[in-house]
């Protein structure tokens, strides 16, 4: 790669500079016809409305709801979720992952950021910062602990590197005391962090 | 490569922080600079794994102290003068002053962006049957290229089962350097925590990669 100067760039402070240059390239790939901003506009656009947490909240509740989509969501995923043409599409590769009283499954990625960004949305800053993508692997209780969670110490806890394209999704427990309720309020129960593992969705009547 | 981005399994980094109701983005130009990578990515500039790749080369200094979108930024850079699309100069000028160099899928413009919504197929036909099945026995091996890999250091020399065939897949070693997609066969490996970090680990430990057929050797 080039040797041209990095150092200039190293303290968050500079955020002002950080703009200039973000300003700068933009107006360059503009001037040499390489992308319209308006198209930019839209991406930015379409990532703030079409995407998120929701999507993935309407999964869990069905599953939660029905179990022949249950069924349908572990033994793939991808295809389950196709089926709802109300959830963004996910491309391939979406696989999702069951807690149970045996077992909680947690997903992180110690490479860099992959994340299920048609389920979630865009991961959050500690996602991709390092004291997570450090520790998730070796030391998940006292990452759950930052939390504020913490699991019976026979729960086998499972994570998951996602260190190709496959993108993970984990089905957290229902919540007890939710007999009857409709998929739409059961959604409204599901954390974004229940369905990384690092949470547990909320519980009824609990203030949110 | 033994990059700093190979984070798993570090000491020293400090407690993970959440923030409440995080904002999608902290500040307008991360956005832009999110949208300038997707949109260059597409408009066929770069593949996704030279786009990590760059991220990656960063030098470990600037890698630990920049946000995320810095670091987006600075690869972004990085990478579209080393292709040719951009000149030094022109970062530094903040304006055009060289011929744009062609773009293999043209200028990305609004139409373009219903098909980025949507992930990507990184599944194609294996040249040859698959080497390993769900129970075997596999153990990473002990590797270091020095360009871009998926297969994290904290599991090198590592025993561990293959639990998952997930399919032949582009192989991102190859596909980061642009040497083609030469797919290979991708499979989930758990390994036990203690097989990982030694015999002090919390026992109910289990971690998983996705592995490529060439990280995997029978164990």
């Amino acid at each position: 790669m080039t040797e041209h100067d990095h150092h200039h760039h190293h303290d968050h402070s500079e955020l002002s500079e950080t703009e200039l240059r973000v300003r700068a390239l933009e107006t360059i790939l503009t001037e040499k016809g390489y992308v319209d901003p308006a198209a930019l506009d839209a991406i930015i656009q379409a990532y703030e409305t079409k995407i998120g947490p929701h999507n993935g909240a309407r999964v869990v509740a069905k599953a939660w709801s029905d179990p022949a989509f249950k069924q349908s969501l572990l033994a793939d995923a991808t295809k389950a979720v196709g089926t709802l043409g109300h959830v963004s599409r996910v491309g391939d590769h979406l696989v999702a992952v069951e807690n149970t009283p045996q077992r909680h499954n947690m997903v992180v990625c110690t490479l860099c950021s992959c994340y299920p960004w048609e389920m979630l949305g865009l991961p959050p800053v500690w996602y991709k910062a390092a004291p997570y993508r450090s520790r998730a692997v070796k030391d998940p209780r006292g990452v759950l602990a930052d939390f504020g969670v913490s699991l019976p110490k026979e729960t086998e806890i499972r994570v998951w590197d996602s260190t190709a394209e496959t993108r993970f999704l984990v089905l957290p427990m229902r919540p007890e005391g939710t007999e009857g309720w409709s998929e739409q309020q059961l959604a409204e129960l599901v954390t974004r962090d229940s369905m990384i593992g690092t949470g547990f969705p909320k519980t009824p009547g609990a203030p949110s | 490569m033994n990059g700093v981005h190979d984070m798993g399994g570090m000491d020293g980094f400090g407690k993970v922080e959440p923030e409440p109701n995080e904002p999608m983005f902290h500040s307008e130009w991360e956005g832009r600079v999110m949208a300038m990578v997707r949109a260059m990515g597409a408009a066929g500039a770069f593949n996704i794994d030279t786009s990590r790749y760059y991220r990656e080369t960063l030098p470990p200094d600037i890698y630990l102290a920049c946000s995320y979108y810095q670091k987006w930024l600075l690869g972004l850079e990085d990478l579209l003068i080393d292709k040719g699309f951009v000149a030094a100069s022109e970062i530094a000028a903040g304006h055009a002053t060289e011929p744009a160099k062609p773009l293999k899928n043209g200028k990305f413009t609004v139409d373009d962006v219903e098909r980025i919504m949507v992930r990507g197929k990184f599944e194609r036909k294996p040249s040859a049957p698959a080497r390993f099945k769900p129970g075997d026995r596999v153990r990473a091996k002990n590797m270091h290229p020095a360009t871009h890999t998926r297969l994290p250091r904290y599991t090198r020399g590592h025993v561990g089962v293959v639990e998952r065939n997930l399919g032949c897949n582009v192989y991102p070693d190859s596909a980061a350097m642009e040497a083609g997609e030469n797919p290979q066969w991708l499979y989930t490996v758990v390994f036990d925590g203690t097989e990982l970090w030694g015999p002090d680990t919390d026992p109910t430990l289990k971690i998983s990669i996705d592995a490529f057929e060439p990280y995997l050797e029978a164990a």
